[in-house]
């Protein structure tokens, strides 16, 4: 129930897939607990409620956050987007439909972290941010291939204890491969599913 | 209309792949787990637990924390509703962490001394934090060690087994290993913490859970509340993952208590700080292997002993020992599993309990006598084949091992490998590859389903089945689906309420060869009652079916799945560090299902022994007799970056006296997975690794040469 504004509580507006939440809230409320508990977008899990796990992740201002060490009254004028905003309408997002078809999960816990994270990370890869896995990172060298090393490195904040990682990072590739429009093919493109394939 | 099964034909669903029937939920964010459903005036819970690892609790001094903002009630021991910690459950007698505050006694850290009680969240952690509870501490043991004087050997009698002499036949061996295996405290660290909410409606007790048997804890709280059964009902619609802790556990008798108190509902979710004391764990092990084979490598000596911890409360034991009992036999044939009672909390299954350590210890050995022997260790177990159940004498209703190692090694490329450790260098890395055999108990259990042919020609399946992520929903939506020769677009699959009835719980590999067995059966009568005709009426016509009879019926048997492991790995002689590069995994494990998630989960058992193997250790602080970092970084769980690709495969395997021919998937892919990873840093570097993890400063200091084992 939403207690009577007080010194400890404030009323904020959050921007949240797209629409507009005004709410008061305690002021020890993260992002994540605004979500779950007075905004009921339980798609948002919390798996360990101190950033060690990967389940909150969510994507604010494009980038991916994780919700539960994030205070919600910090997070008033950002662009949120949870889990249940990154479908369009009945269509899944590429790599929600990725983790479907290639079973990118079990208990699906972790998966709506998982998707989250995965979505940043093929546009963070797109805009050239190397990561530890990255070969070649002068800045001439351009974009390097996204490989299941690549993937596997840039997802490793995502926890899932059920033991899927080979499908997500297959998952993950794939829907990478669909969103990247069809280019002469510099490199050996991309290499999770071959090297997945080469066992 | 007239609801009608098997008229066009049907291509049978079981033996394809079928993504998840409950996919779109879990991509979408809208399934939602049991802390996500909403309640009206719904108040929360947050437990406080000890911060003394033995003594009793002096006072609790709620008087401060029931005058902060938002909190309605503090229980503890001096106000706590009494309830039966003296009843048998499924498992026998409750395990007194459950009965909460019945006693003043705290018998290790982390024990729930206080639940507080608040309007939000917020208010309820911050009471929690704030609540003050005071102490008479006494001495604790918390020493886990081969040489503990108390260990012992527990009166049941299954604790050992025995035949020949084993110091006879091992004097009398041409080769012997006779070697120290040691596993760690290891934890399920499932993604969702334990969460429910309870409260009474209409004078029924409803409660909302994560769990892997919603009849299971229905039936528990009914004990213990001294409740009709039929007063309770448990619901468990997705579950986070279990792996043998979601059963009952503090957070729903907290919740239950609260709502009885309180007149509201009242939600409990444990933190993953809490979790490491209240709801179980792998016990560490100390494991002794002796065995003695002939000049041809076939086994004469069998020896393994294991010892594990319990609490002072109640005893849970790891059964490490019974691996070799239908595994491996021997002239002289002995296992024993003793135990030693400690202030730590209790233990529980953990998948694969018993197998898994178990399979680490003596599959290791068998790889240090083959390397004795000078056989290669796929042949070394393919000369100790036996024909029957080592102790039992009863015939195996199928047991492939061999052919999965034959189909593993093709796969894997084994004939090519040199068996000579230490000789494959690639930059900073030594690598090798390893093998290990797998196998887990098949078992199925009596269960109840109800099959309804609805009115608009679909069917409701009803079955208190749970859906801990082995993919249950969609398998047993198959299996109706077959049953009744329609396609599973027509079947509707409804599992995880209590009131559909008495099934087993999702535990042991039995769930879903145990619920599709009388989901086949319903299936079956209710196409004899649609046989004679007649339209469906509105509220349909329901068969129900209880498996107890067929299933006491059965053979004795050994009834298991088997399987075979490889494993490849690079070892960094500079920095100690291990990469697995690849996994096989080749598996005789009944029919499979559903080939798409059935190979997710045996791979996640895969993905388990590898975790085993180099990263899980829980470590106990031996002055304050609590965990060293109980989260998720100070207990490290394999991560997207550890995990290599990993290939899954099965030989045909169809179990004869099952309806589906089930055997059972869920445990069988982390036995051996971790001697295999072991089997293959000797490879790569000569040195015997007998204690998990094979961590960087393990590695390190063991070096490189040949022979310099790690014993300590």
């Amino acid at each position: 129930m939403a207690p009577a504004p007080s010194p400890t509580y404030s009323a904020i507006t959050l921007n949240i897939n797209g629409e507009k939440h005004t709410l008061p809230v305690d002021h020890r409320t993260t992002l994540l607990d605004a979500l779950r508990e007075r905004l009921d977008l339980t798609g948002t899990k919390k798996g360990c409620d101190q950033g060690q796990c990967g389940a909150c992740t969510v994507l604010i201002d494009g980038r991916r956050a994780v919700s539960c060490l994030q205070l919600a009254v910090a997070a008033e004028g950002r662009v949120i987007t949870t889990i249940e905003g990154v479908a369009e309408g009945e269509d899944l997002h590429p790599v929600q439909q990725a983790f479907l078809d290639l079973d990118g999960y079990q208990c699906g816990y972790c998966t709506p972290g998982q998707i989250c994270s995965a979505i940043a990370v093929i546009e963070e890869h797109a805009a050239g941010w190397p990561s530890a896995a990255t070969q070649d990172v002068r800045p001439e060298a351009g974009v390097q291939p996204l490989t299941a090393e690549e993937i596997r490195e840039r997802m490793s904040g995502n926890l899932c204890r059920c033991g899927a990682y080979v499908s997500i990072v297959e998952a993950v590739a794939q829907a990478a491969e669909a969103a990247q429009p069809p280019s002469g093919g510099s490199g050996d493109g991309n290499g999770a599913t071959e090297a997945e394939a080469a066992v | 209309m007239t609801t009608t099964t098997g008229t066009a034909a049907v291509t049978p669903s079981v033996g394809t792949a079928h993504t998840r029937v409950e996919g779109r939920e879990k991509v979408t964010g809208a399934a939602r787990y049991a802390g996500e459903i909403p309640f009206a005036d719904l108040a929360h819970g947050w437990l406080v637990v000890s911060t003394i690892a033995r003594g009793r609790i002096r006072a609790v001094e709620s008087a401060p924390v029931e005058a902060m903002p938002g909190v309605l009630t503090v229980l503890h021991h001096g106000n706590a509703p009494q309830v039966d910690g003296e009843y048998v459950g499924l498992l026998g007698k409750p395990d007194p962490t459950v009965t909460l505050f019945q006693t003043d006694r705290v018998p290790f850290a982390g024990w729930p001394v206080a639940l507080v009680v608040a309007e939000t969240p917020e208010q309820a952690r911050e009471a929690a934090e704030a609540l003050v509870v005071r102490y008479d501490e006494e001495p604790h043991d918390v020493a886990f060690s081969a040489a503990h004087p108390g260990a012992r050997k527990p009166e049941d009698p299954s604790a050992e087994t025995e035949k020949g002499d084993l110091a006879a036949e091992l004097a009398a061996a041409a080769t012997v290993v006779d070697a120290e295996y040691t596993t760690p405290e290891e934890h399920h660290a499932m993604m969702e913490p334990h969460a429910a909410t309870a409260r009474w409606d209409g004078g029924r007790l409803e409660v909302v859970d994560s769990n892997q048997g919603s009849m299971w804890v229905a039936d528990e709280l009914a004990k213990m509340f001294s409740l009709d059964l039929g007063s309770v009902r448990v619901l468990s619609e997705h579950v986070g993952g279990g792996f043998g802790s979601k059963g009952l556990r503090p957070h729903q008798v907290a919740a239950v208590m609260a709502t009885t108190v309180l007149h509201r509902p009242v939600r409990v979710v444990l933190t993953r700080r809490q979790m490491f004391s209240i709801t179980g764990y792998r016990s560490p092990t100390v494991q002794r292997v002796r065995l003695g084979a002939d000049a041809e490598g076939r086994l004469s000596a069998f020896g393994h002993e294991a010892l594990s911890l319990t609490s002072t409360v109640h005893q849970f034991i790891e059964r490490s020992a019974d691996y070799g009992r239908a595994m491996y036999d021997a002239d002289a044939h002995h296992t024993v599993n003793r135990v030693v009672a400690l202030d730590v909390p209790t233990p529980t299954f953990v998948r694969a309990p018993g197998e898994a350590p178990g399979s680490f210890a003596l599959e290791s050995a068998l790889d240090e006598l083959a390397e004795k022997c000078g056989l290669d260790p796929i042949a070394l177990r393919a000369r100790n084949e036996p024909e029957a159940g080592p102790v039992s004498g009863l015939p195996y209703s199928t047991r492939r091992v061999i052919d999965c190692f034959e189909e593993g090694a093709r796969r894997f490329g084994w004939a090519d490998r040199d068996p000579r450790p230490g000789l494959r260098r690639e930059g900073r890395w030594l690598l090798g590859t390893g093998t290990a055999a797998a196998t887990f108990p098949s078992n199925a259990m009596p269960s109840t389903a109800a099959v309804t042919a609805e009115a608009d020609g679909t069917f409701t399946v009803r079955i208190t089945a749970a859906d801990i992520g082995t993919g249950a929903r969609t398998a047993l939506t198959q299996i109706a689906a077959d049953a009744l020769e329609v396609e599973p677009s027509r079947i509707h699959m409804r599992i995880a309420d209590s009131d559909f009835g008495q099934a087993m719980i999702a535990g042991g590999s039995m769930g879903t060869r145990s619920w599709a067995w009388a989901v086949t059966s319903a299936a079956k009568e209710l196409r004899e009652q649609l046989a004679l005709g007649g339209a469906i009426p509105e509220q349909g016509i329901t068969a129900r079916s209880n498996t107890a009879e067929a299933i006491g019926a059965l053979a004795q048997k050994e009834r298991h799945s088997f399987g075979a492991q490889f494993a490849e790995v690079a070892v960094d002689t500079a920095t100690g560090e291990v990469r697995v590069r690849r996994m096989l995994g080749i598996f005789a494990a009944g029919r499979i299902v559903n080939p798409l998630t059935a190979r997710s989960q045996l791979r996640g058992g895969m993905v388990w022994g590898l975790s085993m193997a180099l990263h899980e250790e829980a470590i106990r602080d031996r002055a304050f007799g609590s965990h060293v970092g109980p989260d998720l970084a100070g207990y490290h769980v394999a991560a997207h970056a550890d995990v290599p690709p990993i290939e899954v495969g099965w030989v045909d395997d169809p179990d004869p006296d099952d309806p589906v021919g089930i055997k059972g998937i869920g445990e069988v892919g982390i036995v051996g997975a971790a001697a295999a990873i072991a089997n293959a840093v000797w490879h790569a570097t000569g040195v015997r690794h007998r204690h998990l993890p094979i961590r960087p400063d393990r590695v390190l200091l063991a070096g490189t040469a040949p022979g310099g084992d790690v014993d300590a």
